[in-house]
């Protein structure tokens, strides 16, 4: 085992982890963590943009944005939370402006900005021009922008590290124990803090947008270690997915002007959100479209699962779709050979972003409102703070990304000034070890591939965009027994060197753990809210559930808690649009 | 439709050179090569070492040599390289770089070129820094478009001819991120990055053979790119009264 000792460890060098690195390692010894090479992040994956009330195109202001925000999470979002993301939002566009991130121009040189789904002006009256967008590349621009200033300011990186557990002392974190990929090596880290960044797990469904590597790596770790995850029942479905791939098709499609049509060619969002249409928020265009398919106007008509609707870019003409969605139209020729300005693209729901996550505050700092952690932190999809409450608006990933993760960067380097540095209990790392050790017991067990294939399909079709009281309660059943079986699982490879193997069942482990967890949340919640729509309760019920869930893994079981929300700013009301 | 995959391996701890092994697998037609890999690696055996992650071509991953031609095996579907059923894709590690197991390469000397170019924005001091953004016109932005697309992949760098006789060449994609900089009107631009890419193993030992042009996952001109970069270089030199320092390359 190789030991280390920093002042702060942050695990994920996505945007959040990026972001913190550059705050914290400016006065404090850092050291990123990351599964990936930096660059391969999730991040670099988001296209639309990044939600700012400039007012380059349009009159705006944060109130508005912060507003939409609230509204967009059907009121589960905590409100100041949101004010300060609406707010920093403004100045963390200028700073990666300010940083070389070649956002698009406007014809007088500003950063351009374009409509999305569910940004309004003055409190829901119409679609405003609020994501700055570089082309169809924001997320990628700014993963990249962030990576250049880190290899400016020297940042310490400890790249291929996978992160095998937390090493708490009570409730005060002591360092965390990882793998290295390139032999096989233990390293234990002692830090005086850890941040989490380690992004979503949209790879417990079958048909998702996100990465191989979105395994939920870091909830899986705290849950493991009796933190509670907050609001996991609350996993996004974005409506634009290629058909059967998940590869996500940009709402700024729609925010260019794309309609979605049924079988028919009938523009069926008129029927649901008669003011915002196609840039309604995620959640209902998805639940539009299962109702649609539902109804038998899906284009194969079928009713089945794989059934789909068409996202139409023709009417938008040629130049449009090459400068503004040149990626869009570069996916839809790859994977289906199809040139969306000619031709609509086939698309479904597919699972896309994580309202819950690691409870935090508005410093990063992991807390459930009644115990906070010393030294434990997490930003970006991996952490809940709330901002997205039920359903997160397109582009605020990116504006979470920058805002939080900056202010816990700053807050890492805060308090590491006058922290003592840990010690790691004794024995505190034999967890994290002997794991490691039955995976190399050299027994033989079963593939990995069944269990993905399982957990996959059973999330996606019992736990997905409408759900119901009896699908769920199998769901968690099954969820349960996979989780037994998977103590079987052993690594295949003897290797010590580039042993990928051994990385593909910890990640198992952790979407099996998340998974049990979001199912559990899902049965639990006895309402619709947001992108959480039960078909036995179809109303939102504020009286009863106006409250985030904390939920703890307890071995084979799932303990149910609660937070309060705050509503201090706008009143609870009915969402239209 | 039945494939054969022919798949270069090497395992640094069991072997002293690199074998193929013959995987026979049932896949759609539209199926990445990728999730070829992956079924192999999930169900079939788990020894099979490679990189990947978003599975759609943004994150570069997963360059590596596929019927001989360098290609992101989550860009390339298998009707793209296989005509029939019971055909055969041959599928190896990127090249010029050392191979570390099966299709992983160590990627330290790319990535070292990488950094070596100052691949971040030196803000232009003769502009006074604005209370909001730079302001930067449509036609200003475009000209660095390109350059901005690259996700360091590598596979420009596999394929270039020149590192066959000079692995010292600083290679295709740190010339484009050199160039993502150099052309961008709020940049500082060349000057700050003349050392690195004036000298004979910087933009000068570039001959044109346009392969990483051929190869790029997304569809970059490097080797306009490269020609641009030059002219910059030249341009400065001339400007200043100097010579180039490009070893009797340049014509």
């Amino acid at each position: 085992m190789i030991r280390h000792e920093y002042d702060a460890v942050i695990v994920g060098a996505g945007g959040s982890g990026l972001y913190a690195a550059l705050e914290a390692s400016r006065t404090a010894r850092t050291a990123v963590v990351s599964k990936l090479y930096p660059s391969r992040s999730h991040t670099g994956a988001a296209q639309g943009g990044i939600g700012a009330a400039l007012g380059n195109v349009e009159e705006d202001k944060p109130e508005w944005h912060a507003f939409d925000t609230v509204k967009g999470g059907d009121y589960l979002v905590d409100q100041q939370a949101a004010k300060i993301l609406a707010e920093e939002a403004v100045r963390a566009v200028y700073d990666l402006e300010n940083r070389g991130l070649p956002f698009s121009r406007t014809e007088d040189g500003r950063i351009a900005q374009r409509r999305f789904g569910g940004h309004t002006r003055n409190f829901g009256e119409s679609a405003v021009h609020r994501s700055c967008y570089a082309a169809d590349r924001t997320g990628h621009m700014i993963l990249q922008t962030l990576y250049q200033q880190c290899i400016k300011n020297e940042v310490s990186f400890y790249d291929e590290f996978q992160a095998i557990d937390i090493i708490m002392d009570g409730n005060r974190v002591t360092g965390l124990l990882a793998l290295e990929l390139a032999t096989g090596e233990l390293h234990l880290f002692t830090s005086k803090a850890v941040l989490f960044a380690t992004g979503g797990f949209g790879r417990m469904f079958r048909i998702t947008s996100n990465a191989y590597a979105n395994t939920g790596d870091g909830p899986a770790l705290l849950a493991r270690a009796g933190i509670p995850l907050e609001d996991m029942e609350f996993f996004q479905f974005h409506p634009t997915g290629i058909l059967g791939m998940g590869i996500l098709i940009t709402e700024g499609v729609r925010g260019e002007g794309g309609i979605l049509r049924n079988r028919h060619g009938t523009r069926f969002m008129e029927e649901y959100a008669p003011t915002l249409l196609d840039l309604a928020p995620r959640d209902m265009v998805s639940r539009a479209i299962m109702t649609e398919i539902s109804r038998g106007n899906g284009v194969r008509g079928d009713r089945k699962i794989d059934d789909y609707v068409m996202l139409d870019a023709t009417h938008l003409g040629r130049d449009v779709v090459y400068e503004k969605i040149p990626d869009i139209a570069d996916f839809c020729k790859t994977y289906l050979a199809i040139d969306p300005a000619e031709k609509p693209m086939p698309v479904q729901p597919t699972a896309h972003y994580a309202m819950g996550g690691i409870p935090t505050n508005v410093d990063g700092q992991v807390t459930t409102g009644a115990v906070t952690y010393e030294g434990l932190y997490a930003a970006g999809e991996c952490a809940c703070v709330s901002v997205h409450g039920a359903n997160r608006l397109g582009t605020n990933s990116l504006v979470d990304l920058v805002v939080f993760g900056r202010r816990a960067g700053r807050h890492v380097a805060e308090y590491v000034k006058n922290a003592s540095m840990p010690s790691i209990p004794p024995g505190g790392e034999e967890r994290g070890v002997k794991k490691i050790e039955r995976l190399r017991d050299g027994r033989k067990g079963p593939h990995v591939g069944p269990f993905y294939e399982k957990m996959q399909e059973t999330m996606m079709a019992k736990v997905g965009v409408y759900r119901n009281a009896g699908p769920m309660s199998e769901a968690v059943d099954e969820i349960r027994r996979l989780r037994e079986e998977y103590r079987d699982v052993r690594t295949e490879d003897s290797s010590s060197a580039f042993n990928s193997d051994i990385l593909g069942i910890l990640e198992l482990e952790n979407l099996l753990d998340l998974s049990l967890v979001t199912a559990a949340s899902a049965l639990n919640r006895t309402e619709s809210r947001g992108a959480h729509s039960r078909e036995d309760y179809p109303e939102r019920d504020d009286p009863n559930w106006l409250k985030h869930t904390l939920a703890g893994l307890d071995g084979a079981d799932v303990t149910i808690d609660y937070k309060d929300v705050d509503v201090s700013i706008w009143k609870p009301k009915p969402r239209t649009y | 439709m039945t494939v054969h995959l022919d798949i270069e391996r090497f395992n640094p701890e069991a072997d002293r050179a690199s074998h193929v092994q013959r995987y026979t697998l049932d896949v759609e037609p539209t199926d990445r090569v990728l999730d070829a890999l992956t079924t192999i690696n999930r169900n079939v055996d788990g020894t099979l070492t490679f990189r990947r992650s978003c599975a759609h071509g943004v994150c570069g991953s997963d360059a590596m040599v596929i019927n001989g031609k360098e290609a992101l095996a989550c860009k390339t579907l298998i009707q793209d390289v296989a005509e029939s059923d019971g055909a055969t894709i041959t599928i190896a590690p990127a090249r010029h770089m050392e191979v570390q197991r099966d299709l992983m390469v160590k990627q330290d000397t790319f990535f070292a070129n990488y950094r070596a170019v100052k691949p971040f924005f030196i803000a232009d001091e003769a502009k006074p820094a604005p209370q909001k953004e730079y302001l930067q016109s449509v036609e200003e932005r475009s000209v660095f478009d390109d350059p901005t697309k690259c996700i360091l992949c590598g596979a420009c760098y596999s394929a270039c001819p020149v590192i066959d006789k000079n692995p010292s060449f600083i290679g295709p994609a740190a010339i484009v991120q050199a160039a993502r900089f150099v052309f961008d009107s709020r940049e500082k631009g060349i000057e700050a990055r003349l050392d690195i890419l004036d000298r004979p193993d910087g933009v000068w030992a570039c001959e044109n053979h346009f392969e990483c042009t051929r190869v790029c996952p997304r569809d970059i001109k490097v080797t306009k790119m490269i020609n641009f970069t030059k002219r910059e270089i030249k341009k400065l030199r001339e400007a200043r009264g100097e010579q180039t320092n490009d070893g009797g390359a340049a014509t």
